[in-house]
């Protein structure tokens, strides 16, 4: 029996990588834990043990080739009974290419999934659905493909280099580069004065961020992730958000919280959890979760020069995703302002930051059964952007909203009280809310699926109020 | 145990750790104050036991509403410190905090009319006793959650460092703070990074009703920094000259790029913790000893008398100039209006810059 190498995943959310470079040739004989290749994502580099002992019979996939899929077959081992040359692999082999990333978000120049129906249906787990360009960004604007990662990372040098008063600190954001890499390069550029590593002590350093903001820095205060930031809850809200109010406007907190919020990938209750409504119940917040690299990046810029507490939610899902960024030498976007990703006549969806990843593979479904969709992504949770919102609901009398964080006290719980309040005529059937359920997040894939929202339950409640 | 013969023979005494120890004058008492000092020590002092005096009576009358934490006993603290401080250096600490303003020099007419919740407060009545603010003078807060403001003074410390500015921040916090985890982590950071702040640890002795000996494993709490190898020293915090000093001390180890130092203050308070506080945990007699042989005001009184500084005619000028400014404090918080009803809707957010 021959052993087959598989490209193995450097974190539970790596879907693909690069296959960077192979340390054996057909022929050599490794030995279990011998370093026999190095696989790369935008993220990090890893190295590929051997797992078993045999002889390299087949290079499977060349070195160089980008996008190979975790658990594709890389290489094929033959093992001491066996003759090299019987070994054989049914997969055609791979040259090193660049194969065509695919993309979550169509953007400009891209086919629509009405020009290649075809296509949609076979890969319906791609999103073909054709999405507005944001009237915010000038038109006739260059865009390049980014990462959400990457967008992050240039949003903070540059405004980095606009204002000596920005620096960022949290856990592993220097030498480590960011435990997600969002701050990659910062300390090469910007040194350890202002891109500094903190001990694992949120309440102790979210507390430091907001006096040396009181004190007229502009601190971003990176949070490992979110659900660690409840260990500073008390500085965020009673420190960071109340002070101006308490003060009678006298102290400012301008300061940034971020760092990768909401469900991860099999990583448990206390891993995976959104935070959105959370920070949204508070007055003196401002709550920014963006779903494109371009958003990211426009809004993280905005969030850096606004004079107020900034929570800035990001995903880690997303951060390897790619989008088209315009090509600008500042692109900075509106806080506050929704934005309507396609317009539609039927029913408007309502969601942000990953939520919009079920929406718009839903979508691409409800297309093509003949339901015209409207796919607001709110950008911005406080303050919420209701005028788009209401004004949807106006155009389309219908209204489901979509989120992973859970349907207590949501964010659609939340829009659907305000819709129910200002458009009430125009509705023509219940809103109905898309979220995760009521439970503590499972570990179990199979739980965990059931657990998050799908895009076939925003296809059915889509169709339910559309009496479908 | 493995872990227990390496750690040496019983009895054998372990390594000293090398812990730094800044110069320490010799035990001849004090560093005695000139005459101007010391008035101006004794106005100062006088000037929050006076205030803090009508805010109790004002509390009593119903002018003043919700928590209303008095400071009367503690006065040498705040006083001592502020001589040990240059301009721009930054002061924070909690709740008790209407002597830190006064000391900072805000305007008692503001402080009292925030209490009162008028217009004319230094938070436009928004804040009330817990939470005043002046950038002019350098005070941060007035924070309400106990320990809160220990990782905030870290910060304005951490900012110091940024802008190598050679300021210094004074982090004043109680003995029950001294037990909030974010205290230590904030000690962990300001050790690690050298950052210039003094906390200050004003021990009066009950963290509300629950004395330091039924809180805290370690009663010493100027040993709290030992193992993040911060200086620390117990000051006798009734006498405005020892605090003066171990502050001048504190304060120049920090400009001296040294790193975080910690003062306890042994103090008390002779009132209760809050207005509502009988304090029937502790006996009479505690207070009254407290207040007839260790009372820092008295103690500067009767050495400017000793020294023939002043007559007892000055010094009742002195008083009467006091009670007219508290007095006035007391007027302008009564009469200054309610805040309009738009400033519900107000300094939430901060309008975006252009």
């Amino acid at each position: 029996m021959s052993i087959k190498v598989l490209m193995p995943a450097l974190s539970p959310t790596m879907e693909e990588g690069t296959l960077a470079k192979w340390h054996v040739k057909v022929g050599d004989k490794v030995e279990a834990g011998d370093v026999i290749a190095e696989i790369e994502t935008d993220k990090a580099t890893m190295e590929v043990e051997a797992a078993d002992e045999g002889t390299v019979a087949e290079i499977v996939v060349d070195e160089g080739t980008e996008n190979v899929k975790v658990n594709e077959v890389i290489a094929l081992l033959a093992g001491d009974d066996e003759d090299v040359s019987d070994v054989k692999s049914e997969a055609p082999k791979q040259k090193a290419e660049k194969k065509e990333a695919p993309k979550t978000e169509a953007g400009q120049g891209e086919k629509t999934s009405r020009e290649s129906g075809e296509k949609a249906k076979k890969e319906a787990s791609e999103p073909k659905v054709e999405v507005k360009s944001d009237p915010d960004v000038p038109e006739g604007t260059e865009y390049v493909s980014q990462t959400v990662r990457e967008a992050l990372r240039d949003a903070m040098a540059e405004e980095m280099r606009r204002d000596e008063r920005v620096f960022v600190m949290g856990e592993e954001v220097a030498q480590y580069e960011g435990a997600y890499k969002v701050t990659q390069g910062l300390l090469a550029e910007f040194g350890d004065k202002r891109v500094v590593d903190t001990p694992i002590t949120e309440h102790g350093f979210a507390g430091l961020g907001v006096g040396a903001a009181m004190a007229g820095l502009r601190p971003i205060v990176e949070f490992m992730t979110f659900n660690f930031a409840m260990q500073a809850m008390d500085q965020i809200i009673n420190s960071a958000a109340k002070t101006r109010y308490m003060s009678g406007g006298q102290m400012s907190c301008p300061i940034v919280f971020r760092g990768p919020n909401g469900p991860a990938a099999r990583v448990a209750a206390q891993h995976s959890q959104d935070y959105s409504s959370w920070y949204a119940h508070i007055p003196g917040l401002i709550v920014i979760a963006p779903y494109s690299a371009a958003d990211a990046k426009g809004l993280l810029k905005a969030a850096i020069r606004d004079p107020n507490p900034v929570v800035f939610l990001e995903n880690e899902v997303l951060y390897g995703k790619s989008f088209d960024v315009p090509k600008l030498d500042d692109h900075v976007l509106p806080i506050g302002k929704a934005r309507v990703m396609k317009e539609g006549a039927d029913v408007t969806l309502v969601s942000h930051s990953h939520g919009i990843t079920y929406c718009l593979e839903a979508m691409a479904q409800l297309e093509e059964e003949g339901l015209d969709v409207e796919l607001i992504d709110l950008r911005t949770l406080r303050p919420l952007d209701m005028d788009t919102v209401i004004a949807s609901v106006k155009k389309t009398n219908r209204l489901v909203t979509v989120e992973e964080t859970w349907p207590v006290c949501g964010i659609g719980a939340e829009i659907a009280a305000e819709v129910q309040a200002q458009a009430f005529d125009y509705l023509d059937a219940p809103i109905l809310r898309v979220a995760q359920k009521n439970v503590p997040m499972p570990y179990a894939a199979n739980l965990e699926k059931l657990a998050l929202p799908s895009a076939e339950e925003v296809v059915e409640a889509v169709k339910a109020v559309c009496y479908r | 145990m493995a872990s227990k013969a390496s750690s040496g023979k019983a009895g054998k005494p372990a390594p000293k750790q090398a812990q730094k120890k800044p110069a320490r004058k010799s035990d001849s008492g004090p560093e005695p104050l000139s005459k101007d000092e010391e008035l101006q020590a004794y106005r100062d002092m006088l000037l929050i036991r006076r205030f803090e005096e009508k805010a109790g009576q004002m509390y009593g009358m119903g002018l003043i509403g919700g928590f209303c934490h008095l400071y009367i006993g503690q006065e040498a603290v705040v006083v001592g410190m502020q001589g040990a401080i240059k301009e721009g250096d930054q002061v924070i600490t909690g709740y008790r905090d209407h002597g830190h303003m006064l000391a900072t020099g805000m305007d008692p007419k503001g402080v009292m009319a925030e209490l009162t919740g008028r217009s004319g407060g230094y938070s436009k009545g928004k804040g009330g006793s817990m939470h005043m603010f002046s950038i002019e003078k350098a005070f941060y807060g007035g924070h309400g959650i106990v320990g809160a403001q220990v990782p905030l003074g870290t910060g304005l410390a951490f900012a110091n460092k940024y802008r190598e500015n050679g300021q210094v921040c004074l982090t004043y916090f109680g003995d029950g703070a001294a037990n909030q985890g974010q205290v230590y982590e904030s000690f962990n950071m300001a050790e690690l990074w050298q950052l210039p702040v003094v906390y200050v640890i004003e021990n009066n002795q009950y963290a509300m009703g629950t004395s330091v000996a039924r809180a805290s494993a370690q009663t010493n709490l100027a040993k709290r920094g030992v193992s993040f190898n911060i200086p620390g020293e117990q000051v006798d915090g009734m006498d405005v000259r020892a605090v003066r000093e171990a502050g001048k001390r504190a304060v120049e180890w920090c400009r001296a790029g040294k790193g975080p130092y910690i003062l306890e203050m042994m103090t008390y308070r002779y009132r209760g913790h809050s207005m509502s506080d009988p304090a029937k945990y502790r006996a009479k007699e505690e207070v009254n000893k407290m207040r007839a042989e260790h009372d820092p005001i008295e103690q500067v009184r009767l050495r400017l008398m000793e020294a023939k500084s002043l007559s007892e005619d000055d010094l009742k000028q002195i008083d009467k100039e006091i009670k007219a400014i508290v007095n006035e404090a007391a007027e302008f918080a009564q009469s200054s209006e309610e805040p309009d009803a738009s400033e519900l809707w107000t300094d939430v957010l901060a309008e975006v810059e252009a």
